[in-house]
Formats: structure tokens, C-alpha cells, sequence
């Protein structure tokens, strides 16, 4: 197979460099060629990071709650957050619904409108075997002659063989249906054929004005394995509708220790 | 009778305005030879063998084999008499439930004849049988001869006696079939020419006339009655006036009533033959003329039945939600599969997607001999626009029905839905799972609660320490860790539905807390804060 474009411009070197980069993609499977396409978070520094400048579709994607550095375990949270995120930037861009399939106790609906994703995008099945959620995976992804139904599916799977991630990915190259996984109680990970594993943990949340209570959301965010990107951590938060990059020095220092005084916020509601 | 077309006569002769066509299979010897078919044959058949119940504190014979029968036991007898009789007598308990199991299993068998098929009668007691709505399914098989020639024969080859009639009504067939004297049935050695079990339409009456009264469905008391007065043959009814019959013999049941038992048989009242099954008004059969037992095979079958089916419902506008493909085996068992669909549909090819999942859960068994397809729920469909190229939401919409259909098939009904607001403030009842594919106005929910993106379909208690009334946790204790509060947000306090039981006590206090690690949880406390006594902390969700 000759991989080299056949009129090489000596003079044009990036634009041959780009070629070539394009078609390594291509043969690795990331995107599915040109047609499933990057979707830009919105986030610069992220972008930068991520190949195209995006979140390549039509590709397997893993997110795991925790943190890559530390040992230290997050509650799913986090992880839950960004994956809506995701999701919901997907399917506004794909205009279809996504599928978010679960073990029994999946998603709050109402929680995940947060994060831009309604109950107009938003389908959801609850599936309790393990294997039959992998089953239902794959057959959500496969093409009809009608097209793909949905834009996005994640999955909650916390153990996965490298064989099955592989035939996960190859059935999402097929069927131009970005695929998450969100393992969240999963062992240390292992080999998969994921195109990006993202790990979220979560990040203390002060107002940015000095009042007690909680503020927006946010997450220490770390890409930590990129096929044709690099990886990376940011810390971010969920703020007026959009990512936002924090300052990880403050939300670290903001991170550590206990504080002397309990900032409580009383915002007494009663409803009956 | 003599008079039997007389104008005297106060019962008239009734011609079948109908057309239809009945046909009743008695099994007498079903409650042994049922058992022959999934039993180990440890008797050998030429010994005497009987079935026994207790009755009355004593034991009974409830049925008989031939060579029993020989040796002049017969039902009804004591047990003690019958050992008399014969010695070599081996009995076995009698299980009417296993009976009236066997006897429905013959009745979905006889599906393959025609979908109108009922039970009637007490299987257990020798008096069970089948009845078939045969109108106009008859030539399928050669004739009505040819069906009955058919339905015998591989009633034999399954090893069960029978004895057949077709007539205009259920009450003559049965008649026909149940009291003919001497007549066992066509394939019998001893019997008489088919002929006989065919009773030409219009002539029920002249069938009756001769035949003894226990044919006519009544109970044995009011036989015994009936006998008492001299009436032993049905035709006997057709002299006496009808108004001393109804006030002598008017039964609390029909079971009791000979005139209106007559008059259904003669067709003056009518009497349909209620199936077992709910009757598909859009079916396919297709006969095999050899035994198919591969996947393969199966498939194409079933290609040809839903290319037809999918036509059907296209002249009569429909489409179907629920397909049923009955496999009817060589062994006389019946297989279904079942799918549903999330909306009306005839593409062949979406429906045979949703079999082909199911396919690996067909035991062939010895071989498939015939196929019916049914679409057993259907709802009006329109014609459906083809070819404009670029119909994205129409095409993405029957792509999404495709995809949920392919799920539920396998996974079961309801379990992709689409979570939608519901009237609550509760958090548990605030969501409510509407079907994917209904067209729901767009709402969502009240954004200025904030809401965990996990919520724990139970919530789990929390060990937590909270020494100030009514402020969040300190601290708190869940799945074995320690976390320390940072920050919280709170009171909101949430009091049960008023117009649902549980009082203002069942209240619950919501607090959202994050620990020091920057984890986000909401933690309520149930109930009012007490001083006495420690409060009861729950964790209800994650946020994010």
C-alpha cells in the first residue's frame, strides 16, 4: 500500500505532514476517516490537545472516575458530570438522541439537565447483566439503512477485555455513533482499544465571591491517553452553561485541608 | 321416529343458514395415553392398567386401558372390586391438572387446521375433546374426508384414540362423535365407512334422531331423568311439546336443560365455537411438504410468510405491533415466538430482524411441518412516503423505532424510555419514564433546584455526626470512609405529597455537602431534629 501522497511538494511540508497525518488516522481508526469529524469542547487548551483540534466521533472514548496521579478514589460524580457534557455537546451537534445505558441505578434525569442534557435527547435503558449490556451496546451502534438512530451511547461498564473494547470500537467505526464508557468502580485499568481515556475527579467548589456554601462544579479533568493527541490535565468547571478553565493552583490550594469554619450556606426551601 | 319431517312435529327440522362447518374430536382415552407419550412405558400395553382417584375416602377408577376394559373393569368402579375383577391390575394416581394440560396441548396442536379451536368437556373423565371452526379451511386438506383423514391419522401416530364428526353445529358433531353407537372413528379397524362422520349440512336432525341422549352435553343426573321417562334417544325429544319440556326439565344451567341443549344442536340457538386463543384477523400458513428443522430453513419460511402478511396489511391499511410465528413440530408440540413492535409497521424486513434474534430459542425437535404467521395487534397505518431523498427526521425517527424495537425484543418491554418531569417534588417521583418514541412537548425540569446527576434508587443510611440542630454533618461515615464536610448548602426541606398517606413527621431535610476531597453528595436527615434522640442520615445522591 503506498502511503506516501504520490506528488510530493518539497516546498509545501506541512501540508504533506498533515496529509501523512491524516491518513495514519485514518488507518488507526480514529474518526472513521473524514466522515464522523471532531467536536470542539470549547476549551482551548483541551482542543490543543486533542487531534483536529476536537473530540474525534464515530470512536470509543473512555472516562473513568478518579485520578490518574493519586491512588485516591473519587465518588462518580465528577465523571457522570463530564460525561454529560459530552454527551450533550454530541447531540446538539448531531441533532439525535443519545442512549445512556446503564445498570439499575443510572442517571437522575433531572441532574443531567444541568449539564445541557434534556429529556428531549436524553434516552436511557437499564440494563442489569453485564453482558447484556455489552449486547445492547453493540446493537445500538449498528448501521440501519435508515441511517444511525442515535448521535452518542455511553455505557456504564466497569470491566471490560481488551477484546471486547476492541470489537466495541470497530462496531462505533461502523456505525458513526460516538461510544463513552464510564467506569466507575472499575480495577486499575487495563488495556483497551479506547481512542481517548479521560479520568475526572472532582475539585472543591468555592464561589468565586466570598460567600459560603457551594459553587459551580468542578473537576480536575486529565486526558491521560490520546491516540494522535497528547495528554494533559486541566482544571475546569462547569460555569454559566460552558466549560470554563479554572486556575489548578487555586482549586488545589481550595482542594487541601479542612477548613476551620464550616461555610454553610442556609438557603431554607420548604416544599410541600 | 317415523314423523320425522312432519309438519305436526313441534320441533322442525332447521336448515343451516350458516354455512359453517363444526368439527368435534372426542378423546376418551386421553388421561392414559397422554401420559404414554412423556412417561416411561413401564406396563406393557397388553396388561391391564387404570388410573385411580379418591373419592369419598375410597378409591376409584377414574379410566380404564383396553385390556382393563376386557377384564369389565370400567370407570367409577372400586378399586377392591377392580383387583377382584383383575389380579394383574397395575394402577397409577390420577392427575386431572396434568389431563387438562394434555388436552390443551392437542388444542394448540389443532392450530394447524384452523385458529378457531376450543376444549370442551372434563378430560380428566374421559370426556374431553376438541372442537374446530372448519368452515372454509377445509379444502386446504382435500375436503372435509381429506381433514378428517388427516386429523386422524396423525392423531394415531401420536397414540391417541379419537373418534371424529363434522356437522353444522357443535352440538350435533359432539352427538355424532361422542354417542354413535359402534362407531370408532375413521382409521379404526372396526369402523364404519367414513361416511358416517360426516353429516351433510341441513341434515342435523335426521342425525340426532337415533342417537342416545348422552350426546347431547348433559349432566348425568339429568339423563338419568330423561331415562326414567322413557326418553333415551335424542329423537324422542322431537315428539313432545316443547312447553311441557321447558317446564318439566328447566335447569339452573344449560348443562341441565335438554331443549335448549336440542336446540343448539339443531341450530336454532346458536353456539360458536369460542377459541382458546384470541383469533388474528391477519394470518399466514404455510404447509411444508417435508419436516424442516434448520435456522436456514426456518428463515426462508418465514420470508415467504411475512412478504405475505406485510401484503395483507398493506391493502387493509394496518400495521402490525405484535407478530406471532407458530411452528407446529412432527411431535405434535407447538412453538411461538412473540416480538412487538414500538409502532405500527409491515416492513418485512424490520419484523424478520426481530424474529432472527429469537431464532436460537426454536427446538426443531424431530422437524417443522407447518408455519402460521399472525400479526396479533394492529393499529391503521397510512401509506408511507417513499423515496424523497431527505427526510432526516423521518428517517432518524424509524431508525430510533427500529433500534428500540431490536432492545425490548430481547431485553423486555419498557426498558429504553425516555425520562420526562412528573408533577412532584419529591425526587424520586420528579422523573417518569415515557415511551422513547412518544411525541412529548418539550419540558424540563425547574432548573433553580439543584439536582444530583446519581441518584440512589434507595437511600443508603450514613453514620454521621451532626451536633448542631439543624445544620448539615460534621462529618460522615459511608461505604467504610470518613468524609469531612467543607462546605454545604441547606436546609430544603421536602414534606411528603399532602394527597398521598405519610404525615409532616416523615419530612426529610436535604443538605448538599462536599467533603474535602471536593466529592459532592446531598444527605438528608428524616424527620424533625430531636434532642433526645441521634437523627437518621441518609445519603440520597451524587452530584457532580
Amino acid at each position: 500500500m503506498n502511503v506516501l501522497p504520490d506528488p510530493v511538494p518539497t516546498a509545501d511540508k506541512a501540508a504533506c505532514l498533515a496529509t501523512l497525518a491524516a491518513r495514519v488516522r485514518a488507518i488507526e481508526g480514529i474518526g472513521a476517516g473524514s466522515a464522523a469529524g471532531v467536536l470542539p469542547l470549547g476549551l482551548p487548551a483541551m482542543d490543543a490537545a486533542l487531534p483536529d483540534g476536537g473530540l474525534p466521533l464515530g470512536c470509543l472514548h473512555e472516562i473513568e472516575a478518579g485520578s490518574a496521579e493519586t491512588v485516591r478514589r473519587h465518588a462518580e460524580g465528577a465523571a457522570t458530570g463530564f460525561a454529560a457534557v459530552l454527551l450533550s455537546r454530541i447531540a446538539r451537534h448531531r441533532t439525535r438522541p443519545v442512549l445512556w445505558i446503564g445498570p439499575d441505578d443510572g442517571p437522575y434525569a433531572p441532574g443531567l439537565a444541568t449539564f445541557g442534557l434534556s429529556s428531549e435527547h436524553l434516552l436511557t435503558a437499564r440494563i442489569h447483566r453485564p453482558a447484556d449490556r455489552l449486547w445492547a451496546l453493540e446493537e445500538a451502534m449498528r448501521p440501519t439503512a435508515d441511517g444511525p438512530a442515535l448521535s452518542a451511547v455511553l455505557g456504564q461498564v466497569d470491566r471490560l477485555s481488551l477484546a471486547a473494547s476492541r470489537r466495541l470500537q470497530l462496531a462505533a467505526e461502523a456505525g458513526r455513533v460516538t461510544l463513552l464508557l464510564l467506569r466507575t468502580k472499575g480495577t486499575a485499568p487495563r488495556t483497551s482499544a479506547a481512542v481517548t481515556r479521560w479520568c475526572v475527579g472532582s475539585l472543591g467548589s468555592a464561589p468565586a465571591t466570598a460567600e459560603p456554601g457551594l459553587g459551580d462544579p468542578a473537576w480536575r479533568v486529565e486526558l491521560t491517553r490520546c491516540r494522535g493527541g497528547r495528554p494533559g490535565a486541566w482544571a475546569v468547571s462547569w460555569t454559566g452553561a460552558a466549560l470554563v478553565e479554572t486556575s489548578p493552583a487555586t482549586a488545589d490550594s481550595r482542594d487541601r485541608g479542612v477548613p476551620e469554619i464550616r461555610p454553610v450556606r442556609r438557603t431554607t426551601r420548604i416544599a410541600a | 321416529m317415523t314423523d320425522l319431517c312432519s309438519n305436526a312435529s313441534p320441533i322442525r327440522e332447521s336448515v343451516s343458514q350458516s354455512g359453517r362447518r363444526v368439527l368435534a374430536v372426542w378423546l376418551p382415552g386421553l388421561p392414559l395415553e397422554h401420559r404414554r407419550q412423556t412417561e416411561a412405558p413401564d406396563a406393557p400395553g397388553d396388561r391391564p392398567l387404570a388410573l385411580v382417584a379418591e373419592q369419598h375416602g375410597r378409591s376409584v377408577l377414574t379410566a380404564v386401558n383396553p385390556p382393563a376394559a376386557t377384564a369389565g373393569l370400567e370407570p367409577g368402579q372400586a378399586l377392591a372390586d377392580a383387583r377382584a375383577l383383575a389380579p394383574d391390575l397395575s394402577t397409577r394416581p390420577a392427575d386431572p391438572m396434568a389431563d387438562a394440560r394434555a388436552l390443551a396441548r392437542l388444542a394448540d396442536w389443532a392450530g394447524r387446521y384452523t385458529p378457531w379451536v376450543a376444549t370442551c368437556g372434563d378430560p380428566a373423565s374421559g370426556e374431553g375433546g376438541l372442537l374446530l371452526d372448519i368452515t372454509g379451511c377445509a379444502h386446504l386438506f382435500g375436503g372435509e374426508a381429506g381433514l378428517v383423514r388427516n386429523l386422524a391419522s396423525r392423531l394415531a401416530d401420536l397414540g391417541i384414540s379419537c373418534r371424529i364428526a363434522v356437522a353444522d353445529t357443535i352440538g350435533t358433531a359432539w352427538a355424532v362423535a361422542r354417542a354413535k353407537p359402534g362407531y370408532r372413528g375413521p382409521g379404526d379397524p372396526l369402523g364404519v365407512p367414513l361416511g358416517d362422520a360426516l353429516v351433510t349440512p341441513g341434515r342435523s336432525r335426521t342425525a340426532l334422531a337415533n342417537l342416545p341422549m348422552n350426546g347431547l352435553r348433559l349432566d348425568p343426573g339429568c339423563i338419568a331423568d330423561l331415562s326414567r321417562l322413557g326418553l333415551r334417544r335424542i329423537g324422542d325429544l322431537y315428539t313432545l311439546p316443547r312447553q311441557s319440556l321447558a317446564a318439566r326439565f328447566r335447569g339452573p344451567t344449560i348443562t341441565n336443560d335438554p331443549l335448549r341443549r336440542l336446540d343448539q344442536a339443531l341450530g336454532q340457538i346458536g353456539e360458536p365455537v369460542s377459541p382458546r386463543r384470541p383469533i388474528p384477523r391477519f394470518r399466514m400458513r404455510q404447509g411444508l411438504a417435508e419436516p424442516i428443522a434448520s435456522t436456514e430453513a426456518v428463515c426462508l419460511v418465514l420470508d415467504r410468510l411475512l412478504a405475505q402478511l406485510c401484503a395483507e396489511l398493506g391493502q387493509a391499511s394496518r400495521g402490525a405491533r405484535a407478530v406471532t410465528l407458530e411452528l407446529y413440530r412432527v411431535d405434535g408440540g407447538v412453538q411461538r415466538l412473540s416480538v412487538g413492535t414500538s409502532r405500527p409497521t409491515r416492513r418485512a424486513d424490520a419484523l424478520k430482524r426481530l424474529f432472527v434474534q429469537q431464532m436460537d430459542s426454536i427446538d426443531a425437535g424431530f422437524g417443522i411441518e407447518t408455519a402460521a404467521l399472525a400479526a396479533t395487534a394492529t393499529q391503521p397505518l397510512g401509506a408511507e412516503q417513499v423515496g424523497l431523498a431527505d427526510d432526516a427526521p423521518g428517517r432518524s425517527r424509524a431508525a430510533l423505532a427500529d433500534l428500540v424495537d431490536r432492545l425490548e425484543n430481547r431485553l423486555g418491554r419498557g426498558r429504553v424510555a425516555r425520562p420526562v418531569p412528573q408533577q412532584s417534588h419529591l425526587p424520586e417521583r420528579a422523573t417518569t419514564a415515557a415511551p422513547p418514541l412518544a411525541r412529548i412537548p418539550p419540558a424540563d425540569w425547574p432548573a433553580h433546584w439543584r439536582r444530583p446527576v446519581r441518584l440512589l434508587a434507595d437511600p443508603q443510611p450514613v453514620e454521621a455526626v451532626a451536633p448542631v440542630p439543624d445544620d448539615p454533618p460534621v462529618l460522615f461515615r459511608w461505604h467504610g470512609r470518613v468524609h469531612r464536610v467543607a462546605r454545604a448548602d441547606g436546609p430544603e426541606r421536602l414534606l411528603p405529597e399532602w394527597w398521598r398517606p405519610g404525615g409532616p413527621e416523615d419530612l426529610r431535610d436535604y443538605y448538599r455537602v462536599e467533603d474535602t476531597d471536593g466529592d459532592r453528595f446531598w444527605l438528608y436527615r428524616a424527620g424533625l431534629y430531636a434532642a433526645d434522640q441521634p437523627s437518621a442520615w441518609f445519603l440520597h445522591g451524587l452530584f457532580a
